[in-house]
């Protein structure tokens, strides 16, 4: 095989590199920043120039190389590159090719455009390992449009009530999304520090994010009244969400879509909106990229499989190493980690 | 179905009791008269009979979502509420419905006749038309079990606001066995002199647990102490020569307890009388579980009836020749409630007799005795109070005794539902005999959410086997197990029942080789069974 499942991650034994590897290794590939995929200790790293200055950000002094999309490496024969995977700025699907044979792992994606990260693109290959966060068909996601007018709306109410508007998300990645997608004509933006943070790199590789204020102590509490906060999900229920009261707060993350994990977040509002594909999305990926055989990892691992095997598409199961199935309860997986 | 929609997603999204009333009063007074009555029988707990079986539902679903009936269960249990699966795993509707709610309740009350095809038709067509918060109000009205987050007393506040009428009057006029097809709006709510209706029962007044010691209430000769009586709280009605029994959950169960037949012609018109429905037999009462075998059956056999005794341990007089007596003083209601006991004496109607104490310290002996005459504590009443309506801080404690307690180990967990879904959060736990494990109870609330979250994770990566929704996980998790009492059964492997049995504490300090064993379990039974 091309690429193996080991206790450290998935290893291409031809390169002698892992991708995404959770221990300490040599050469690692590295999909995206997010702290559950770019992890300390590798002596080197490769991922794509997008996905550079946060992870260089988040892990300090590495041995990091990058790389342009779709730019060819060859290590002892193994062609590798990086292809667009469309869940945060930079992520990127890793396609693998040696004497014909062609892998691609997927990392982390979705397939809808969101206005800021580069558009997911699909690859052609024999073998495609993809992710399962959303993979049952419960999970219907509904164009961002509508969801951004909902959160729009429920801005422009609080306003008329005089209330500030709390909105969470994971500060690298959703944070920048939906400030994005703010109609910014309704009030100004605040933000975290952690999520201005993230901004503040955005910017300096030159994404032109809407204009934000960092959340400071020196700001007058009346300010935010009729404003909107992105904040942290490890915010809600915090003494730092304290002042801004009065106010009403929202939660955006895939895992509003269901009622027991809206009422659990306690949050006045839940937007279903996520950085991952929808069950329709990894169909649809997996149809497109021509697969003969699949491999699924992390999320409804088993039960994806078992459904891609019933539609004729031959599937395995990758176990991640310690996770199990704590994607399954969604809250586990929260990437809270402050960038 | 779109306002009711609308109103339930409003209710959904607010925890704030006035933000609450408010969403349900604006809508009161938007809708007709029949949505209004239908919707105050829905939270009223008085549902359409349920015309399809949820195997049926959830294949149709399958089907009509192009899902294998696998996937369909793996997803609910996932989710962890079936409207709510259905609602979110169908295609998009290809139409809408402007039809209200009535409409819809009567559109679930016609499938009662018809045959399968034909109930599976009119699910398609129903799905097919509505928006997925209508489905999932829809799917919630057909399966029952709906809670919209409001209770009888919040709506009745709604309701209160919105016609303007006296709370308490509507509370007492939205009681009874009414249903939307025998009254309307109007005659239910608005009609000043309501239908003569005997069977009316005063709402119940209930305790508040007492939290602080009994000295918290002051001087101790102003309150009046009797056993916490374990049974089902119950009102006796006599109207014109008619008997009606209702229970706390304001259900008529006359039929129930033939015991009481005879009152009808032994008490006189216009007696209604509190008090507890109580399993008894040869002067002391007997266990609750002995009740439980008789709530639940259609046919009351003599055998049954010959195991299971029941009398009516009376508390209250709330009405005395035909007169609501509730705002008498406690003390003037118990004199004449007991001199009626005595006078029209019957061997199923007992006075749940005071407690005599002359100190708080004295009373405090006699609680800590509650096991021995079968009752769960004291209950506390101010001599001087009115009977009110609802549970009302200060004038009735209910003073329980402290649970027993036992430790036991984690051995299998189950998926919770509703705000819990998706979590492990119903336990079963077992007691050592020798060095098998015995599973003797389950039990599901008392952790923290953080707690909950911490045994989930432990559950998901210490799993043995799979069930369907149930894992057997690897014991080690010892936690302490509290309930109210324990009983002989034959249908447990360990050969116990508890009752009440919730998590006390999780016990991190005991390895699973501390735990309790079944021993320790059969000399509680000794004791208290």
């Amino acid at each position: 095989m091309l690429l193996e499942f080991t206790d450290r991650g998935i290893y291409c034994p031809q390169a002698a590199i892992f991708i995404d590897p959770w221990k300490p290794v040599d050469k690692a590939l590295i999909t995206h920043g997010h702290a559950d995929h770019s992890r300390w200790g590798h002596k080197h790293y490769l991922c794509t120039a997008a996905a550079a200055p946060v992870i260089k950000y988040r892990l300090g002094k590495v041995n990091l190389q990058t790389t342009g999309f779709g730019e060819i490496h060859t290590i002892n024969g193994v062609k590798i590159s990086f292809h667009p995977a469309g869940h945060i700025v930079g992520s990127a699907q890793i396609r693998l090719e040696y004497k014909g044979e062609v892998w691609v792992v997927s990392g982390d994606y979705k397939l809808e455009e969101d206005g800021l990260t580069e558009t997911f693109e699909s690859i052609k290959c024999h073998t495609f390992i993809t992710e399962s966060t959303f993979g049952l068909p419960i999970y219907e996601w509904r164009p961002q449009i509508e969801v951004f007018q909902e959160i729009n709306n429920w801005w422009r109410q609080n306003q008329a009530l005089r209330k500030t508007t709390i909105l969470t998300g994971y500060a690298l990645g959703k944070a920048q999304r939906i400030i994005q997608n703010l109609d910014d004509s309704i009030g100004k933006i605040y933000t975290h520090g952690a999520i201005e943070n993230v901004n503040e790199i955005l910017r300096q590789q030159n994404i032109l994010l809407k204009d934000t204020i960092r959340v400071t102590a020196e700001i007058p509490k009346e300010e935010y009244i009729g404003n909107i906060v992105i904040a942290t999900p490890s915010a809600v229920g915090s003494s730092w969400i304290k002042k801004f009261s009065p106010y009403s707060i929202g939660s955006a993350s895939g895992w509003m879509n269901l009622r027991g994990a809206r009422r659990r977040r306690s949050v006045d509002r839940g937007f279903v909106l996520s950085d991952h594909a929808d069950w329709k999305g990894l169909n649809t990926a997996i149809d497109l990229c021509e697969a003969e055989q699949v491999y699924v990892t992390h999320g409804y691992t088993s039960i994806f499989s078992k459904w891609l095997n019933e539609r004729g598409v031959s599937a395995g199961i990758v176990e991640t190493q310690f996770e199990g199935e704590l994607a399954e309860i969604g809250e586990s997986t929260e990437k809270e980690e402050e960038v | 179905m779109k306002r009711f929609a609308a109103l339930f997603t409003q209710l959904d999204q607010t925890t704030k009791t006035l933000v609450k009333v408010e969403s349900l009063a604006s809508y009161f007074s938007e809708v007709d008269d029949q949505d209004k009555l239908w919707t105050i029988a829905i939270l009223s707990h008085r549902r359409p009979k349920r015309p399809v079986n949820s195997t049926m539902i959830k294949q149709w679903a399958a089907e009509l979502s192009g899902v294998p009936f696998w996937l369909f269960e793996e997803s609910y249990h996932v989710v962890g509420d079936l409207a709510e699966t259905i609602a979110l795993i169908l295609p998009e509707p290809s139409s809408q419905s402007e039809e209200g709610l009535s409409y819809w309740i009567w559109f679930i009350k016609s499938m009662t006749q018809d045959g399968e095809e034909e109930k599976k038709a009119k699910m398609k067509q129903a799905w097919s038309c509505l928006s997925a918060v209508e489905r999932f109000v829809f799917n919630k009205l057909l399966t029952g079990g709906f809670r919209m987050g409001v209770s009888q007393k919040l709506m009745t506040r709604a309701l209160a606001k919105s016609t303007g009428l006296d709370e308490n009057v509507l509370a007492h006029r939205l009681m009874g066995n009414w249903t939307p097809d025998t009254t309307t709006f109007a005659d239910l709510i608005l009609s000043e002199d309501p239908k003569e209706d005997d069977s009316r029962p005063y709402p119940f007044y209930l305790a508040y647990a007492l939290e602080d010691a009994p000295g918290s209430l002051g001087n101790h000769s102003d309150w009046l102490a009797e056993r916490k009586w374990d049974g089902i709280r119950g009102q006796i009605i006599i109207r014109n020569d008619e008997l009606y029994v209702w229970s706390r959950g304001e259900e008529l169960v006359t039929d129930k307890y033939p015991e009481y037949h005879e009152f009808k012609s032994i008490l006189p018109h216009g007696t209604v009388i509190d008090g507890e429905i109580l399993p008894f037999k040869e002067g002391k009462p007997l266990p609750f579980a002995q009740l439980q075998t008789r709530i639940g059956r259609k046919n009351l056999t003599k055998g049954i009836l010959e195991k299971s005794p029941v009398i009516f341990k009376a508390y209250d007089l709330l009405e005395w020749e035909a007169k609501d007596t509730r705002e008498w003083p406690l003390k003037k209601r118990r004199e004449r409630l007991a001199s009626i006991v005595k006078e029209f004496s019957s061997e199923s109607l007992k006075i749940s007799d005071e407690v005599v104490f002359s100190s708080w310290h004295e009373l405090g002996i006699e609680q800590e005795r509650s096991r021995e005459y079968y009752s769960e504590g004291i209950m506390l009443k101010r001599l001087d109070s009115t009977y009110r309506s609802g549970r009302k801080k200060g004038d009735w404690w209910k003073w329980k005794v402290e649970p027993l307690t036992i430790d036991a180990v984690m051995i299998y967990a189950m998926r919770g539902h509703g705000r819990r879904a998706n979590l492990y959060t119903d336990y079963t736990f077992a007691v050592w005999d020798g060095d098998q494990l015995v599973p003797f109870t389950k039990a599901y609330s008392g952790l923290t959410d953080a707690e909950i979250h911490e045994v989930d994770r432990y559950v998901k990566k210490n799993t043995i086997e799979r069930f369907g929704p149930v894992r057997s996980v690897t014991p080690e998790l010892v936690f302490e197990i509290a309930f109210e009492g324990i009983n002989k059964s034959t249908r447990h492997k360990s050969g116990v029942a508890l009752r009440f049995p919730r998590i006390k504490r999780w016990r991190k300090d005991k390895p699973k080789e501390e735990a309790n064993t079944i021993a320790d379990l059969l000399s509680l039974l000794d004791i208290y069974g």
